[in-house]
């Protein structure tokens, strides 16, 4: 294609394949009910955007699903990282037949589709259904591989050395990963946080088996806002819903861009 | 967790390989213990539990629960539900991974010079990565209820595997232009010099070295759509007529009906399906890769 008609093509392409959804989204939030039943292209002949934003802030309680959704996104992220990056580390280094098996264990989450309707039948045993540790807990079951994927092979271009010269000076080996090992993975942790944050904070297929009615988190309370009978077809009420709930991933994404871009990228092409 | 103690106390007694005694002092296998001991609790077992209730006759109606066999599969193939979602599946499955690859290659070829128009674009295709797939989801059912599109006994499969491709085009996007970006020019240069064309310095230079990046992007498109749900469940909720009910739908519509037994069936079918697909297609990619 020629340099004049590449830049014209591309932005042409985003206009229409990435432009016409999102500006369905926001015309569609910013229309009056009746307008929006039979959601189109055309803008509302009057904006109620910030209005239908209010209204489902408060008839969806979404403060409250908010609340839900990072007390149990928080948590799920610190838990994975800091044992999963205690794990990896060893496993990185010790050579022997029995952390190689472990490795493969511990990375087969990421392809292997966890047990979704047997886990609440385990978390109603522990006596931990429909709270927000069992749902942490199948987190961290599930995204555990992901953290141990990427920390393992980032400690490996790590140079051993630098863990010997805090050794010599008397250091044990929690100390030595604290103070040392710990802080040479924060890009690594960097990326993994980033990632975490995106698949826990969107899910709903996970949610709806552990907490679905119990905890309300932001997907879960979408789904209900679009399937509940009141709501059927309030499709402005839906795309307010879908503004508000993808702001903050816009604005990390907005912050964190280049970080987000590289770690995305570091772990697939070798 | 006194289970994670037993299965890795053995496993310390053990002599560990070469460096032997001091790794097991500067690198304690018992850093291993809380990781392995949640993955055992909230992923091994539950596994596990997969292949025990799949012969029981669990559900939602009784408080008991009892062996039945293989009795849930028999029913199940007999009236071919689990061939039928199985089927649906994997034709799910094979259209995202081609839509997803075909739209992300394009894409990445189309933006791979660092202008400031191609970083705009690649940024806004992106955003579709970063938003949920249930939202996803209701945008195209909301784009599309008037035409028809998802009420097509036939076609509505297609459809939904092209917005599932949409939402994470971005993502092989990236993987591709990372690859594209990791060919040093000099192979390009040397094949300009001996007198190959653009076209042909694409097709049969570069594309070849984009194995690592195509091996990545097919397995993860591939076994990632297996699992899928969000999308599906947004735009047609299994329908028209249960023509795109992936397993996961099936798994949530029976599980939300009591039929756990059932659901645990199916949930072992996919994890069978999964685990069955994935050595071949790594394998034969990585295949693919030696001989390019």
């Amino acid at each position: 294609m020629s340099r004049r008609l590449q830049p014209v093509f591309a932005l042409l392409l985003v206009a229409v394949v990435i432009g016409v959804p999102l500006w369905l989204v926001i015309a569609t939030a910013g229309k009056s009910q009746g307008e929006a039943v039979d959601p189109d292209l055309t803008p509302p002949s009057e904006w109620h955007l910030l209005d239908n934003l209010r209204q489902v802030w408060t008839d969806a309680d979404i403060p409250a699903a908010l609340l839900g959704s990072m007390l149990i996104v928080a948590p799920t992220v610190a838990v994975v990282l800091l044992l999963g990056s205690m794990a990896a580390w060893v496993l990185a280094r010790r050579g022997s037949r029995l952390t190689a098996v472990l490795y493969a264990l511990g990375i087969s989450g990421i392809i292997l589709p966890p047990a979704v309707v047997t886990v609440v039948l385990l978390l109603r045993q522990l006596g931990l259904a429909g709270t927000a540790v069992g749902m942490i807990g199948v987190y961290v079951g599930i995204y555990l591989s992901t953290v141990i994927f990427f920390v393992t092979g980032f400690v490996r271009t790590i140079p051993e050395s630098l863990e010997e010269a805090a050794r010599i000076d008397g250091a044990g080996p929690f100390a030595v990963f604290r103070r040392v090992v710990l802080p040479l993975l924060r890009p690594v942790l960097a990326t993994a946080t980033i990632l975490i944050c995106l698949y826990v904070w969107n899910d709903v297929f996970y949610a709806f088996f552990v907490i679905g009615g119990r905890i309300d988190t932001l997907p879960l309370n979408l789904f209900q806002v679009a399937s509940a009978g009141l709501y059927l077809n309030n499709w402005h009420l839906i795309f307010a819903y879908v503004i508000l709930m993808s702001l903050p991933l816009i604005v990390v994404f907005a912050v964190a861009q280049r970080r987000i871009i590289s770690g995305i990228t570091s772990g697939a092409v070798k | 967790m006194t289970t994670a103690v037993e299965t890795l106390a053995p496993a310390r007694a053990l002599p560990s390989a070469r460096p032997g005694a001091i790794r097991r002092r500067t690198h304690p296998l018992w850093f291993l213990l809380p990781t392995y001991g949640l993955l055992l609790v909230f992923f091994f077992l539950p596994t596990v539990f997969n292949f025990v209730y799949a012969f029981t006759d669990w559900s939602g109606f009784k408080a008991e629960i009892n062996p039945v066999g293989v009795e849930n599969f028999t029913q199940l193939t007999s009236d071919g539900t689990l061939f039928r979602s199985l089927r649906i599946t994997v034709v799910y499955a094979v259209l995202v991974a081609i839509f997803q690859n075909v739209f992300g290659f394009g894409l990445a070829v189309l933006l791979e010079r660092d202008t400031t128009v191609n970083r705009i674009a690649r940024t806004f295709f992106l955003v579709p990565v970063l938003m949920s797939a249930l939202a996803v989801g209701y945008i195209f059912q909301a784009l599309l209820q008037s035409s028809g599109l998802l009420a097509d006994t036939t076609w509505t499969i297609v459809v939904v595997a092209l917005i599932h491709a949409w939402k994470w085009m971005g993502l092989s996007m990236l993987i591709y232009l990372a690859g594209l970006k990791s060919i040093p020019l000099d192979v390009t240069e040397a094949a300009h010099i001996d007198g190959a064309s653009r076209w042909r310095t694409f097709w049969r230079i570069r594309v070849p070295l984009l194995a690592p990046a195509v091996t990545f992007n097919v397995a993860t498109a591939l076994l990632g759509s297996m699992n899928g749900f969000d999308i599906v469940q947004a735009t047609t909720g299994g329908g028209p007529a249960r023509t795109t009910e992936i397993l996961n739908i099936f798994i949530y519509r029976t599980f939300g009906q009591g039929l756990f037994a059932q659901a645990t069936t199916m949930s072992l079918v996919l994890f069978l399906l999964v685990a069955l697909m994935a050595f071949p297609v790594i394998y034969v990619l990585r295949k693919r890769e030696e001989v390019l």
